[in-house]
């Protein structure tokens, strides 16, 4: 059975999970909401802590500026909203109150990619990670499954900085096990191999790790990097990819447009190593279809992966 | 960020805590005066520093200074020795393009050594033209592009109140900044929330940088809409210290305050006041002179 075709976990639930664990140990943490109560699944959250949720309603620039305040007296704000409204509507507020004020808030941006499929375009967050990586001083994570997402959390609030973390709705299956530790900044190698690299974020790992498996079928052997840490960009593996393989292929639910794809050719380019790299995203508004239907439809599948990564080696 | 933060000028906190203790122990008149004074300082300040960079905005800079003036030294609870420490009330400039006078202020309180505000706008300086808090002790959040101050004042005033804490969160805007619709939703939560702690004061000069408010997008009648958003609003003359302090009081309603504090752009220099031109104008040599001449230099 494919990955692809597996059972998932929507990390939402463990997003939720795990931030009501954090609130019971950490009188600091509280979230902030913009309506989104159900959408970003505090519902329970409400229930047990009361005040320490703070909706302010349909109002993504106060919602994000509110959460710098808080994290101003000292608070650990978790300020959760559909990933689009969050990062698109709120952008000045994400620059000037967060990361250049070096506010520790922890913007979450929920159901992102192209999660509300049929909802279309205006509801897909595709150019998060483009309009995110522009600013400095904000780091920017994507947990690829519900352990990641735990792990993040919890580091977080270990060590609150500014940063915005995609928490997903599209259910996708663990790639990470037990003893795997979400370290700040790091890139994982989920998969060692020396003919090809994939970089990975998000829904799009497991179906890396399908591709990876297809490819060893044909003799071919795949490198599988989970760039969970999309910002800061751990450089030296990605540098050891490009010379220890002969193409990268970075597959994200995002646009190719100032996304991670770019981030890599940019660090392989400015080193001069002459590999390709192939950004597998986002280049048009989606159609209607659902999340399934359009990842497919923009060849973001295994199969897509598998078919890009031999043709970069001439196969 | 790896910025290199200013540090406290302690001699100048403890001449700032004299003057403080000596208006909050005399009378009415005395602290009056006093705190006028001050703001006259703040003025002569924004002059001195405008004419060595060449550059800033001195009408917002006159229009706010007794703003400045009457909570530096006559309200807010702070201790610039220690200017992160968690207990304090916070004071955000949302017309972060006045920062000459902000600075000056600061300046005044002994967060940092008078001596900067000659780096006013110059090259690597701290003290850049819209206020950075990751460079500037005292300053709150980063302020610049309008309609930020006060929903970070909302989620400021909602934390210490989480947290049980008394103190309390000031956020000053310019009145064409309340055309931001950031402002309006912050307006609406502060009243949702029934954020007593907060108070915002209007720096009501009826100019923005193009022409009169009125003729661009109009607020009037200001003080009634922030009223319907569920604000108890005060309006004054916002050059009246007297009145200043009275409208800075605590909510007498649970609602959040608002003050109106009409004012005259450029307040102080007779050939800036009230003119649109003198937003972001830079004096000459000439001009200087006789601006620092009708602010009481040397009086």
């Amino acid at each position: 059975m494919r990955v692809d075709e597996q059972i998932g976990y929507d990390n939402r639930v463990a997003f939720a999970e795990e931030l009501a664990e954090l609130a019971r140990a950490d009188e600091r943490v509280v979230a902030v909401c913009n309506d989104s109560v159900g959408s970003s699944n505090l519902g329970a959250f409400r229930e047990e802590f009361g005040d320490r949720l703070i909706n302010v309603g349909i109002a993504e620039q106060n919602m994000v500026g509110v959460g710098a305040g808080l994290a101003a007296t000292g608070l650990i704000p978790f300020v959760c909203a559909a990933g689009p409204f969050l990062t698109g509507r709120a952008t000045e507020q994400v620059k000037a109150d967060v990361a250049y004020s070096q506010h520790p808030v922890i913007l979450c941006g929920m159901s992102p990619g192209m999660a509300y499929g049929e909802l279309g375009p205006t509801h897909h967050s595709v150019e998060d990670l483009s309009w995110m990586r522009a600013l400095p001083g904000l780091d920017i994570l994507v947990p690829a499954d519900r352990r990641q997402t735990r792990q993040a959390m919890r580091m977080l609030v270990a060590h609150p900085r500014p940063t915005y973390m995609r928490v997903g709705r599209h259910k996708v299956p663990d790639v990470t096990t037990d003893g795997d530790m979400l370290v700040h900044g790091r890139i994982d190698v989920v998969r060692d191999g020396d003919d090809v690299t994939v970089i990975a974020i998000g829904t799009l790992v497991s179906r890396a790790l399908s591709a990876a498996r297809a490819l060893a079928d044909d003799g071919v052997s795949t490198r599988v990097l989970n760039a969970a840490w999309v910002a800061p960009l751990d450089r030296a593996t990605i540098l050891e990819a490009a010379r220890g393989t002969r193409a990268i292929v970075v597959a994200e639910e995002a646009n190719i447009a100032g996304g991670l794809g770019a981030a890599v050719a940019q660090v392989v380019a400015r080193e001069g190593i002459g590999v390709p790299v192939i950004p597998l995203g986002l280049t048009q508004f989606a159609p209607t279809g659902s999340n399934d239907a359009l990842l497919e439809h923009v060849g973001l599948t295994s199969g897509s992966i598998a078919r890009v990564a031999a043709q970069a080696l001439g196969r | 960020m790896g910025f290199s933060m200013l540090t406290a000028d302690i001699a100048q906190v403890d001449r700032w805590r004299a003057l403080r203790d000596q208006g909050a122990a005399g009378d009415e008149a005395d602290r009056v005066a006093l705190i006028h004074a001050g703001a006259q300082r703040i003025r002569r300040s924004v002059v001195r520093m405008i004419d060595s960079a060449r550059a800033g905005h001195i009408g917002g800079d006159l229009s706010v200074s007794d703003i400045l003036a009457t909570l530096y030294l006559g309200v807010l609870e702070i201790d610039p020795a220690e200017p992160t420490q968690l207990d304090r009330d916070r004071f955000i400039l949302s017309k972060g393009h006045c920062a000459a006078a902000l600075y000056s202020t600061l300046a005044e309180c002994g967060y940092f050594s008078r001596d900067e505000l000659g780096t006013f706008m110059a090259p690597f300086s701290a003290l850049n033209g819209h206020p950075n808090r990751t460079k500037v002790p005292g300053v709150e959040t980063n302020t610049g592009p309008l309609g930020h101050g006060l929903p970070v004042g909302v989620g400021e005033a909602l934390g210490l109140r989480l947290q049980g804490s008394s103190r309390r969160v000031f956020v000053t805007t310019g009145d064409g900044e309340m055309q931001e619709g950031s402002n309006w939703e912050a307006i609406m939560a502060a009243a949702h929330y029934g954020l007593s702690n907060l108070t915002l004061i209007v720096d009501r000069n009826r100019l923005q940088q193009g022409a009169r408010t009125e003729d661009t997008n109009g607020l009037d009648p200001l003080g009634e809409r922030l009223a319907a958003f569920g604000c108890e609003v005060r309006e004054i003359d916002g050059h009246d210290v007297a009145a200043l302090l009275a409208a800075v009081a605590p909510s007498s309603t649970g609602k959040p305050v608002a003050v109106v504090a009409h004012t005259i752009k450029g307040k102080g220099v007779s050939f800036i006041e009230d003119r649109v031109e003198w937003h972001h104008k830079v004096p000459t040599a000439e001009q200087v002179v006789l601006a620092l001449a009708e602010l009481g230099e040397g009086a």
